[in-house]
């Protein structure tokens, strides 16, 4: 789950984290009433998933209070790679003597928390780390033992020369791990993090990812998701327990497991569709499952036929046909169905199936190939 | 032979009496694996259908039953804790199905599980199964596999059944399939399966099924090329997946690759494996591979 700039600014500043005053508005006269109070010139910041805010426009220097509230209005509504803004952040307009980056991300490879630092801090870190990776320190952390107080101090003179600002970075980098920890993170970053021309640590932005298996006993952090900053479709489809990503084709994809479904909409691409979306029921699939799958995929004006792939393996094919037949007595679905299923419950799960005249193939192959053209049909 | 799991393995299955425990015990007995022991903590001095003692502890069920291998069936919050506790137990092969454990906890676990010398499989894996001797240690429906000579390994599930069935139908028997489970932290690797493989003299050909994230599959690539001299067929998901919106610059930055289908099937391109376009190709192309190979060793 990723989190809003300020909502991460929120987990850092809870860790002692020291950053820039600042405040999420939703309305030009809140970014106002928070330009009057920091003062001085601000900066306008769109809340959204995406990267590249500055130059979609999401981003605007604002000299006073007034020149704030019409900045603001202007960010508050528009939308960047496909995302709406709802909040801007404001935040003073500071100066800034150095820029560097420290980040701390769950490794795959090392399968640890990694320590990622570098004084070439800002936007250009990626093309640091292509074609400088020296410059970028690295530092696996033992989860068992934590961040050692040597290590941060280690890391903080890659940062910096001056003892006064090492040891405050040292003290971010450790509440910068902390926070990792106690928020369940797969990821922390403070880009840019900065010193002022007097000389304080400050961080200016940060970003967190929480991993989504937290959530289960981590209630009070699902509280900060954002539904409005996600595709409605993929939000409707997380509340039902669906793996949901909206594409832009018109042939809609029912699979069982993540693997089959990219595969599948692998093969609809190979004979020449384009899936609308990828999803995937999950393992044990309920007929409510598939009632809703179906409610949020004929949602989509752009479907022109649907697809169902499933391999029956804890999955009982008859459950699937079960809801698909209950979902077409539910409500109307205009656009032709092709279903293919084989595997747990195979033989029940088709004379199902044909008791309402509905027909069952048994090869992914052949069905895909068949759905891709009565979507062509139907556009 | 075969890879992990053979006629010697003496199964214990941990939450035994849980939904999806009882559930794949049942298909497992069935299927003919050799389950020795369950545990569910309070419910020790019970059986599980009048087959299998079930024991309150790993430990206890070590102690009388000589079980050798583990597969673990209990929620995410106490899944971790559970590989702990049969690494401890002194369980060889421990084998995760668990989907949703948190990857802190996974990477807590994993310094004591290597610490101990286990092979942890998965988690959030469908497990494996060697057809030749009837063991099954997972979910892998039985009835698609047929003993022979193909040797799986797998990120995925239902995919991984796609594939199997395809052999099967055409005639093709495995050695051993593994299913090594799509977390981002998990016990055992490709590369892991491929060595296992290449060292197993029953095993004529490998089946490498992947998908995209990560560099999982292009380090395998450059495994295979350096030390597989078996024929090897390989799969990519997620060809035509969309880019991600993405948060952050770390994950590029640290494994300098952004884990795209492209760079993964160029990998396995320059590593000679053949690359399947479709989950059916595995057929042909093995075909392809192990004619090729008899010719060569017939000259």
């Amino acid at each position: 789950m990723n989190l809003h700039e300020y909502q991460a600014r929120t987990l850092l500043k809870a860790a002692g984290i020291a950053m820039f005053e600042g405040d999420v508005a939703s309305t030009p006269p809140e970014a106002e009433a928070i330009a009057r109070r920091i003062g001085g010139t601000v900066v306008i910041k769109a809340q959204v998933h995406a990267g590249g805010r500055g130059k979609a426009g999401g981003v605007k220097l604002a000299r006073n209070p007034a020149e704030a509230a019409d900045e603001a209005a202007q960010i508050l509504g528009m939308t960047i790679k496909g995302l709406t803004v709802h909040k801007v952040l404001v935040v003073p307009a500071a100066e800034i003597a150095t820029e560097s980056y420290v980040g701390l991300i769950m490794d795959r490879e090392t399968q640890r928390p990694v320590f990622m630092v570098s004084s070439a801090g800002g936007v250009d870190i990626e093309e640091v780390a292509a074609k400088t990776p020296e410059k970028i320190v690295r530092l696996p952390v033992d989860p068992t033992y934590g961040l050692f107080a040597h290590q941060a101090l280690s890391l903080a003179f890659v940062l910096y020369r001056d003892f006064a600002q090492v040891k405050a970075a040292a003290k971010m980098i450790e509440q910068l791990y902390r926070a990792f920890i106690d928020n369940g993170a797969s990821l922390a970053e403070i880009n840019p993090l900065v010193t002022t021309p007097d000389g304080r640590v400050l961080a200016l932005d940060a970003k967190i990812v929480i991993d989504d298996n937290e959530l289960f006993w981590r209630p009070d952090l699902g509280l900060l998701r954002d539904d409005s900053a996600e595709e409605p479709s993929e939000a409707a489809a997380r509340r039902a327990n669906l793996s949901f990503i909206k594409l832009d084709g018109d042939v809609g994809c029912v699979v069982n497991g993540a693997g089959l479904a990219m595969a599948t909409m692998d093969l609809v691409k190979y004979y020449g569709g384009e899936p609308a979306n990828f999803l995937d029921i999950g393992g044990s699939s309920s007929p409510e499952k598939v009632i809703n799958a179906l409610k949020i995929i004929t949602a989509d004006p752009h479907v022109k036929a649907i697809l169902f792939n499933i391999f029956g393996g804890i999955t009982r094919t008859d459950d699937v046909a079960n809801g698909i037949v209950a979902a077409t007595r539910q409500f109307k679905v205009s656009v032709p169905i092709v279903i293919r299923l084989t595997g747990t419950n195979e033989a029940e799960a088709i004379r199902i199936l044909n008791e309402v005249g509905m027909p069952a193939l048994s090869d992914m192959d052949e069905a895909v190939q068949r759905v891709v053209q009565l979507a062509k049909e139907g556009a | 032979m075969s890879i992990f799991a053979d006629a010697a393995t003496r199964l214990l299955i941990q939450g035994i009496t849980g939904r999806e425990g009882s559930f794949h015990a049942r298909q497992m007995l069935e299927y003919g694996t050799n389950v020795v022991a369950g545990v569910t903590p309070g419910k020790g001095g019970q059986t599980f259908e009048g087959k299998v003692p079930i024991f309150n502890t790993v430990a206890d069920a070590v102690g009388d039953t000589g079980a050798n291998a583990t597969v673990i069936y209990v929620p995410p919050m106490g899944a971790a804790a559970a590989v702990i506790e049969a690494a401890d137990a002194g369980i060889p092969l421990v084998v995760c199905i668990t989907e949703g454990i948190p990857v802190l906890h996974m990477s807590r676990t994993m310094p004591f599980v290597r610490g101990r010398g286990v092979r942890l499989i998965g988690p959030n894996c469908p497990g494996l199964i060697t057809p030749g001797t009837r063991t099954k240690i997972g979910i892998i429906p039985g009835n698609i596999c047929t003993a022979g000579r193909v040797g799986l390994v797998s990120r995925s599930g239902t995919l991984t059944y796609e594939v199997v069935n395809h052999l099967t139908r055409n005639g093709i028997g495995q050695s051993t399939c593994v299913g090594i489970g799509g977390d981002p932290i998990i016990g055992t690797d490709f590369i892991d399966c491929l060595a296992a493989f290449q060292d197993d003299p029953e095993t004529d050909a490998i089946v490498m099924i992947g998908e995209i994230g990560g560099t999982d599959e292009q380090n395998a690539a450059a495994f295979v090329k350096e030390k597989v001299s078996k024929p090897v067929v390989g799969f990519i998901a997620g060809q035509t997946a969309p880019k991600g919106r993405r948060m952050g610059h770390a994950g590029a930055i640290i494994s300098g690759s952004s884990g795209t289908a492209e760079e993964k099937l160029a990998a396995f391109e320059a590593a000679g494996i053949g690359i399947m376009r479709r989950p059916v190709d595995v057929v042909a192309l093995l075909q392809k591979k192990t004619a090729r190979k008899s010719a060569k060793s017939a000259h």
